[in-house]
């Protein structure tokens, strides 16, 4: 009977311990897929501010009188490299929001330049910053999902003890914070 | 109450707990996995086993026992087991005329800015992209696993379809290769057409030796019959095995290809577009149709609804996918203006 006790007991707590290491390793390959997925978006980001110059060099060439909107431009994407080289998610996040509105004016600038549009250089510069834009905005969705995919494990029972044990921090999301930007598109009918 | 209920209840308890409890979003696309990687191996094994039937009624009926036609069936089906394994997707894009992107070419230096942009959101390597030179709208993804596998659209996709809808086109092949459709798919194809080409080269070799050496028949005149009818039906029933699979994994393309993009409605505008292009795709061959995101036939069967028409078509009809992406996109709308919430 003894026995039976203590060989029930010795397995209780093997099963235990190999589910504590499995919510801890499970902890690590999150927060690795969290790393991981904000790199990408480090990676496009940097690809975005290369694209930058060359296309206000494009436009300039056509719309020379449009020099606010230029510097607007380059005023958005210095902040932006100042927060990405800091390292702050929240910031970045706020700095990219107005790179994506000065951006926005720029295109609304060229319409007015039919020249301009129909430029082979332009089309190409375009066709890459929009192709960028599109893989900012999917890595920021992956990163977004691998955070909360991670930060629900730190905070749901029974992962929540091992998480807070090791103190694993929750991951913050890389959200829009531009008040143009959180506006819903209006439906009337 | 018995002791046994008791423990069967706790037992079937802690399943549950287990079940909620591991997220169940990642545990659906490993099981789709395990699912194409399992079906795929018992695949390759039927048909060593179909192969070595064949060869085996062969060597019965023709050679008087000796195993010539087991050992020759044996040998081409490994054969055509790993090639189609470690082949297939080259062997698929070969037999589609499929060429590489030109980076030059905005279009197409679009498309592949378009697969490197959805492998990003599916957390995905970059799969190889290619061109078909075809006027009719169609796409297909092939290869064995994620690390090894290919996009290829036709230049009528190319010209016909805006950007978004290329995107939702690319994000319903993604997810064929995320859930290891295109292993299952590729192998399918390539042993599809072994069957066929064994199928035609036994009925000719029958002829030709039937006559001669029939004499020496171990077996009976039934077995023959089976194994003649065996032979006769092997491609027919290979095809329509390959419809079967292709036609329930659309519809789960469509959906996860449209999660991963956010956008249900780019995939159902595309698909508009191409069921509006009635015109049978001509570069893309029989063997090759169930990879494709449209039948590239262009039969009637997709369309209908009914028995038969289930039995052969390759996709389930076109309009139910549409509908089904569109209801999706109500759920996706940021705002619903009318009270009455729509039913999915």
């Amino acid at each position: 009977m003894l026995l039976f006790i203590i060989g029930g007991a010795i397995g209780l707590v093997a099963i235990i311990l190999l589910g504590l290491v499995i919510i801890y390793n499970g902890l690590v390959g999150l927060r690795n897929a969290v790393k991981n997925a904000w790199s990408q978006i480090d990676v496009q980001l940097k690809r975005r501010y290369d694209l930058i110059p060359n296309l206000v060099e494009t436009v300039k060439g056509y719309a020379k009188h449009e020099s606010t909107t230029f510097e607007k431009v380059t005023q958005a994407r210095s902040a932006c490299m100042q927060a990405s080289a800091a390292g702050n998610v929240g910031e970045l996040a706020k700095a990219e929001g107005f790179l994506t509105q000065a951006l926005k004016s720029l295109f609304a600038v060229v319409e007015a330049y039919p020249e301009l549009k129909a430029n082979q250089n332009f089309l190409a510069l375009q066709e890459e910053l929009t192709s960028t834009e599109n893989k900012i905005s999917f890595a920021r969705q992956f990163y977004n999902d691998n955070t909360m995919r991670f930060n629900n494990k730190i905070q749901m029972f029974p992962s929540n003890i091992v998480a807070g044990v090791f103190a694993f921090k929750i991951a913050e999301f890389f959200e829009i914070t531009t008040a143009e930007e959180r506006v819903a598109p209006k439906v009337q009918f | 109450m018995d002791i046994r209920v008791y423990s069967l209840r706790s037992l079937r308890l802690c399943g549950e707990f287990i079940l909620i409890y591991s997220n169940q979003d990642i545990m659906n696309i490993y099981e789709q996995q395990r699912h194409n990687r399992r079906a795929t191996y018992l695949l390759m094994f039927i048909f060593i086993l179909v192969f070595c039937v064949l060869g085996f009624g062969f060597d019965q009926f023709f050679t008087g026992g000796l195993p010539i036609g087991t050992t020759v069936a044996l040998i081409i089906a490994t054969i055509s087991v790993l090639g189609s394994y470690y082949a297939g997707a080259k062997v698929v894009l070969y037999s589609t005329g499929a060429r590489a992107v030109n980076m030059s070419n905005l279009k197409e230096r679009q498309f592949h800015n378009i697969v490197e942009e959805v492998s990003i959101a599916g957390g995905l390597p970059m799969p190889k992209v290619y061109i078909v030179p075809d006027p009719d709208p169609n796409a297909f993804a092939t290869g064995r696993n994620p690390q090894h596998a290919s996009i290829a659209i036709t230049e009528g996709l190319l010209e016909k379809l805006n950007r978004d809808e290329i995107q939702g086109v690319v994000a319903h092949e993604m997810s064929h290769i995320s859930n290891y459709d295109i292993r299952l798919m590729t192998v399918i194809a390539a042993l599809v057409g072994a069957i066929v080409l064994l199928s035609d080269f036994s009925a000719r070799s029958m002829r030709y030796i039937g006559r001669s050496k029939g004499k020496g028949k171990a077996l009976g005149i039934v077995p023959f019959i089976i194994w003649l009818l065996l032979i006769i039906l092997a491609p027919i029933i290979a095809q329509i095995m390959a419809m079967a699979i292709s036609r329930k994994r659309e519809y789960l393309a469509d959906a996860t290809g449209a999660e991963l993009i956010r956008n249900p409605l780019a995939l159902a505008s595309a698909l508009e577009k191409i069921e509006q292009d009635v015109a049978a795709t001509k570069s893309i061959k029989r063997g090759v149709a169930h990879l494709c995101i449209a039948d590239p036939l262009g039969r009637s069967f997709t369309n209908k609804q009914g028995f038969i028409a289930n039995l052969f078509a390759t996709h389930p009809p076109m309009q139910e996918r549409i509908t089904r992406l569109k209801k999706m996109g109500y759920i996706y709308a940021p705002t619903i203006a009318h009270g009455s919430a729509p039913t999915v």
